[in-house]
């Protein structure tokens, strides 16, 4: 195992020595100042102000007129994103004619791209276009991204503001995250991918014959090109059904840790960046140092799982041990060229994160490795989170911390010298509370109506039960990785779709359930963050309470897991925990 | 102040703008680049043999008999165009029963050739589904066993084919990430090479 560990520990210290370039970057990229970029850039920025006709200099946004654009924008996109998918006989690039899925599974999609998060009731090679992955879904892999950052970068605004109102000018932010930080790395990423074998074309499927003499249809398609989008963004909708297990997407241990690294570096860096615009470095490390001690400890815990293997493998008589050749551990569900150390890692890189791109089969990890997602889902993603939605919402955490640390010594409650009064403390019970709120709600409708147990796959059992918790879990914090049972679209394994049909219920809830899950929180930050705004900042005494040392950063971590373990400690127990302490089989 | 007919007119242009952009002008030109400096790669690492177009490198098949290397178990038939999980949970009865057949068929098809081959010697990825039903590799330990079994059949030397197996192991990745593995596809075309079976 020391040479998994080994693994891991390079992946992580590759990660931190990005974190200060890229977090300075950005924060440029965000204060509108000039980057390496900006003489190739710059004309194309301004270009593209004149034609979405907006004078960002001139036109501050409150956080009601912030809020005012971003909606706009993501409505007018899940419209065009519906038509795309519903109209694709009509696209050009369907080289298998595939028609569109039924009208609720589309609208699960389209909910479910639009909000960052690629929850896939569907499979990609067997439903959708070329032209539906690159113009439809690709597209909000970019800007569902840039919508978080956003978010996130008006909330700092309103946190380092000294006066006014203004959060910045949500059109000119999302340029400039598209333009100087997205499209590039993921061009970038892109190549780097396609040249190690990452497909990337517009051929038809391939038909091939095999050296033993039978046949195999080869799917193809642009596939690089989206791949890194879908990692860099924190998306994690694969082309492919199976998503980055699949050889197309991901071929290599090499491909594999740059796939993790496109994953981690923007929302990583996004703590450095935090830290240099509210002019303390400190605070933002105290943020990271929060996020990191979770990731570490969910990849060792999922890395020790799984190397031990599971009760029905033990009882089959297989050894599970590692020997000569070959590393042992649960290999069901799990690919060769990563092995066990890639595939933990990788497992609590994109649930910790709410990427949801999987190399490997979460339905088949042990119950313990099993719980390691759970758990990533249950902490409301925020260790390190979705693009900019992490640290948005793990700020709101920061400031539940403060007051309640406050409450314990007895002092008005500060964050970074402001003063955090009775409506901001109520808005952010409310952001911090919605997304588990929905949860539970939701999964508990859809293990008690009968119309939600047609989606489960293995019945009325604790991986049942998984199943129908992760699905509910997964979709309201926009992570997007799957129990892979639980169904809203039954389609049959093989090409034409012939015979697929779409199970409403369960689609049109995991919609509701993905639009909650995304814009409450989204409308609470940006309110907390034009609440702050124009507060003033007292100096720091003797009596404030610190936010950037190790006390504090246990404290936080005390808060987060606190209020996720009272969450969905009792639903967890009842699904991955049973089947991790237990070795009977069911 | 803007009022919503105004921020309206900015989104529909913004998301016009941002699908010609995003969804069309970056995937083709990537897919150009793609298409002249790595045309290889970028059209699916295809394999020859004889003359024709055999597999993928990456995509993995199957294969029958004792004269080849089989590769991992699939649940989707070593489909490459309609890919799914086998979804086989940790506690699962049908699972346990999945590897009690294949650690069975797995020693009645290598143990003639391998007298002290045990169920304790055989590696876990050899009973085991992979993840996408065509993991293209096995494990060297896998391999190794195997390779008594072809060297028979074939009446090639094991040391050969053992040879022929320590050309096709893929490494980890900069030497460090994730896990070596023998290419099967790789493998049976060089054992077709050396001693072809017509």
């Amino acid at each position: 195992m020391v040479q998994g560990y080994v693994q891991i520990a390079i992946f992580f210290a590759v990660v931190l020595a990005v974190v200060k370039p890229l977090g300075i970057y950005m924060a440029k990229v965000f204060r509108g100042e000039r980057v390496f970029l900006t003489p190739v850039l710059g004309p194309v920025e301004r270009g593209a102000y004149k034609v979405l006709r907006v004078r960002p200099e001139e036109e501050g946004q409150d956080w009601k007129q912030y809020a005012k654009s971003l909606i706009v924008f993501s409505l007018l996109f899940w419209v065009l994103l519906y038509l795309i998918l519903r109209t694709q006989g009509l696209d050009p690039w369907n080289p298998r004619g595939f028609h569109s899925a039924p009208w609720d599974v589309t609208f699960n999609t389209v909910s479910s791209f639009v909000t960052n998060t690629n929850w896939q009731y569907y499979g990609g090679e067997v439903t959708l276009s070329y032209f539906a992955q690159m113009a439809g879904l690709a597209v909000q892999n970019f800007v569902s991204a840039a919508v978080g950052i956003a978010v996130l970068v008006a909330l700092i605004r309103g946190l380092a503001a000294r006066s006014g109102r203004s959060l910045g000018n949500f059109w000119q932010d999302v340029v400039r995250i598209l333009l100087y930080v997205l499209v590039p790395i993921a061009v970038v990423g892109a190549l780097v991918l396609a040249s190690q074998g990452v497909i990337e074309n517009l051929s038809g499927y391939t038909v091939i014959h095999t050296l033993s003499g039978g046949t195999q249809v080869l799917g193809q398609g642009p596939v690089a090109s989206q791949e890194a989008i879908k990692l860099l963004g924190t998306n994690g909708g694969g082309f492919f059904n199976v998503n980055s297990a699949f050889p197309f997407e991901n071929p290599s241990g090499f491909t594999n840790v740059v796939e993790m690294f496109l994953i981690l570096i923007i929302p990583a860096s996004l703590t450095y960046t935090y830290g240099r615009m509210i002019g303390s470095q400190r605070q933002g490390w105290a943020i990271f140092a929060a996020m990191a001690v979770l990731l570490i400890a969910g990849t060792v815990v999922a890395y020790v799982a799984e190397q031990h293997g599971t009760p029905a493998q033990h009882l089959a008589g297989l050894h599970t041990h590692a020997m000569d050749g070959s590393t042992g551990g649960n290999m069901e569900g799990k690919e060769q060229r990563f092995g066990i150390a890639s595939s933990a890692l990788f497992t609590a890189v994109t649930t910790a994160t709410s990427t949801g791109a999987v190399n490997n089969a979460f339905e088949s990890l042990t119950g313990i490795g099993g719980a390691v997602p759970f758990s990533n889902l249950g902490f409301s993603e925020v260790i390190f989170g979705g693009v900019g939605s992490g640290l948005y919402s793990m700020l709101l955490y920061a400031i539940l911390a403060v007051f309640i640390g406050g409450l314990m010594v007895g002092r008005t409650p500060e964050y970074l010298g402001k003063k955090i009064g009775a409506r901001e403390i109520k808005l952010v019970a409310l952001g911090v509370l919605v997304t588990p709120l929905t949860v539970l709600l939701s999964a508990g409708l859809a293990a008690a109506a009968p119309a939600g147990t047609r989606s489960l796959y293995a019945g009325f059992t604790p991986q049942g039960f998984s199943e129908t918790l992760y699905a509910y879990l997964s979709q309201a914090n926009n992570n997007g990785s799957a129990w892979a049972g639980y169904t809203g679209f039954l389609q049959p394994h093989g090409p034409g779709n012939v015979g697929a049909y779409g199970i409403s219920f369960t689609d049109l809830l995991g919609g509701l359930v993905l639009i909650a899950g995304r814009f409450l929180p989204i409308l609470f930050v940006l309110a907390v963050a034009g609440a702050l705004a124009g507060k003033k900042v007292s100096p720091a005494g003797l009596g404030t309470m610190r936010t950037d040392n190790p006390t504090f950063v246990f404290l936080l971590l005390g808060i987060v897991v606190l209020v996720g373990a009272l969450t969905f400690f009792p639903a967890i127990l009842l699904g991955p925990v049973v089947q991790g302490l237990s070795t009977r089989l069911f | 102040m803007r009022g919503l007919g105004k921020e309206l007119r900015t989104g529909l242009i913004a998301v016009l703008a941002m699908t010609l952009v995003l969804g069309l002008a970056y995937p083709l030109v990537v897919t150009g680049i793609s298409q002249v400096l790595f045309p290889g790669a970028a059209n699916g690492s295809k394999v020859s043999f004889d003359g024709r177009v055999v597999g993928s490198r990456l995509i993995g098949q199957e294969f029958k008999g004792k004269a080849f290397f089989h590769s991992r178990p699939s649940a989707t038939g070593y489909s490459g165009d309609a890919t799914f999980f086998a979804n086989v949970g940790p506690n699962s009865k049908e699972g346990r029963e999945e590897v009690r057949e294949n650690l069975a068929a797995y020693l009645k098809l290598n143990k003639p050739f391998d007298r002290g081959l045990t169920k304790a010697d055989v590696p876990v990825d050899a009973v085991t589904n992979s993840a996408s039903g065509v993991d293209p590799q096995i494990s060297q330990a896998n391999a190794r066993i195997q390779a008594h079994r072809v060297a028979a059949v074939r009446g090639l030397p094991l040391d050969e084919v053992e040879a022929l197996i320590d050309g096709v192991v893929e490494g980890r990745g900069l030497g460090v990430f994730g896990e070596p593995g023998v290419n099967v596809l790789e493998l049976n075309v060089a054992l077709e090479e050396a001693a072809p079976l017509r």
